[in-house]
């Protein structure tokens, strides 16, 4: 579904992708691992169109979406940090969005499940940073999209929300969307992800799939699996 | 596009920003209008107006609201909308608020001097227009800039340098160029300075239709004695509308190939 070739992108003397290829399967859960600054917003973004690669292409649906913007009516991005403007409410966001999409949206499921309708009519800068997570989690499942993108969906959610966005994310599974989501959260990826992207300072160290990241760095979980892939990683370099 | 400029539009209007700069004109209109006696002493006033603080207002109002939905714009450009569209939908946005706010302010305070004396109606609706004109212009030309740089300050600070040449430092410098010249024929140079400058050219403009030798400065003869008053009027407003037209141009330049 998704493809990066080559993608190179340097911001002034940080070389923050360097030659990333990687393949995006349809239908299945992949998550885009890596420590902070490893290049995981970025590489989201050079999908988005909002980062340009250097060098390299990207391609969706067998397109390249270089300099293309009509692709992404098939693409709902979550972002890490809520990006709203401030002073509309939950309901006149929640109305915006399709408006500007030109999509139409259904939210009233959602909005129940992630006990949003208690705050609806609340502006945005009186929510909490756990509010906010939970309205941006109603704009990126309410349209229907082939292909959606979470920046850290759990930040900030209580244990219950996480529960029912783990339940979420197995029913858009079964219907046939693409799901590429970031964590820190290794319990969270270790049971929702069916594949994983390893970036390590801009270069993809490992892509697989869960039980292959244990089985090759010899680990029981994917905690201890990433943080071995991180020392392995350091001791090459001490030796270099 | 209309989606975003109604939405910086209807977002104007809830922090009352609109409202303020409606409220400032009308109070400036009024007290220019009635403390002054003699209309084209008022003229003069609202030149001054129209000439420093319409394109100041501008590139404040651009810069500041630039940074301030810089969130906003990364939603935006996660969506199916062109970039170009984003950022200049913000531009059309904004001025056209700013420009509602100048035209209504003032245009009010006349109406009422209008039904009371009879004066020229034409030379104040040139003034509204250019007063828009810059207004659009200067917003254009600070967004361009802000676009340009992630740093707040920097981006403050180069449009305010912006508006500084053009609105102050400009005449000074066509001044001392003249002067270091003045044993060469300049009415060439000096017409084709002015083009360069949207706010001399407007000053030239409205000038040209009042007919005020005296305030018309060495361009201002220059485009008269070359070619006459209407004519003039005509090329220095022809000149105002690409000026209007130049920051569609440089913010799509710049957006194309800014990273969010």
């Amino acid at each position: 579904m998704v493809k990066f070739i080559e993608v190179n992108k340097r911001f002034g003397r940080l070389q923050v992708l360097k030659d990333v290829s990687i393949n995006v399967e349809e239908g299945i859960k992949t998550a885009i691992l890596g420590p902070n600054g490893s290049g995981k917003t970025t590489l989201i973004k050079t999908l988005l169109g909002m980062v340009i690669p250097d060098s390299g292409d990207v391609i969706f649906k067998g397109e390249s979406v270089l300099g293309k913007y009509k692709y992404r009516r098939e693409i709902v991005y979550m972002p890490q940090i809520a990006l709203f403007p401030q002073n509309l409410t939950v309901k006149e966001l929640l109305e915006l969005i399709p408006k500007l999409r030109k999509q139409e949206a259904k939210y009233d499921d959602l909005v129940d499940r992630f006990g949003v309708n208690e705050f609806m009519h609340k502006k945005m800068n009186a929510l909490s940073g756990g509010m906010r997570q939970k309205v941006n989690l109603v704009l990126a499942f309410m349209f229907d999209v082939p292909l959606v993108i979470l920046d850290e969906p759990t930040n900030g959610l209580d244990p219950v929300a996480v529960l029912e966005l783990k339940k979420l994310l197995y029913e858009e599974e079964k219907k046939g969307r693409t799901i590429m989501f970031t964590s820190h959260i290794m319990d969270f990826v270790q049971q929702m992800a069916d594949r994983i992207v390893f970036l390590l300072e801009g270069v993809v160290n490992f892509e697989g799939t869960v039980s292959e990241i244990l089985t090759e760095t010899g680990t029981s979980n994917l905690e201890e699996a990433v943080a071995s892939l991180i020392i392995q990683n350091q001791n090459q370099k001490a030796y270099v | 596009m209309f989606k975003i400029i109604g939405y910086v539009i209807k977002d104007l209007l809830r922090n009352r920003w609109t409202l303020f700069y409606l409220l400032f004109y009308l109070l400036v209109g009024f007290s220019i209008l009635m403390f002054s006696g003699d209309f084209s002493k008022s003229m003069v006033s609202f030149l001054q107006i129209i000439l420093i603080l319409t394109p100041l207002i501008g590139t404040l109002f651009g810069v500041m609201y630039y940074y301030n939905s810089r969130d906003f714009i990364e939603l935006l450009l996660a969506q199916p909308i062109r970039r170009r569209d984003v950022f200049v939908g913000q531009w059309l946005g904004v001025s056209l608020s700013l420009g509602t706010s100048l035209i209504v302010g003032l245009g009010i305070p006349f109406l009422w001097y209008f039904a009371q004396y009879e004066v020229a109606g034409d030379q104040f609706i040139l003034l509204l227009l250019l007063g828009f004109a810059l207004g659009a212009i200067f917003t254009g030309l600070s967004m361009a800039v802000s676009v340009s740089t992630d740093n707040k300050i920097r981006g403050f600070g180069y449009a305010l340098v912006l508006w500084l040449l053009m609105a102050v430092v400009y005449d000074g410098f066509l001044l001392l160029a003249l002067i270091a010249f003045r044993d060469y024929p300049l009415e060439k140079f000096a017409l084709v300075a002015t083009v360069f400058n949207p706010i001399d050219l407007a000053r030239i403009t409205i000038l040209l239709k009042l007919d005020i030798s005296a305030l018309m400065g060495y361009t201002g003869a220059v485009f008269r004695e070359f070619l006459g008053s209407t004519a003039g009027m005509l090329t220095s407003m022809t000149i105002l509308l690409l000026w209007m037209i130049l920051p569609f141009f440089l913010i799509t330049f710049i957006a194309r190939k800014r990273d969010f």
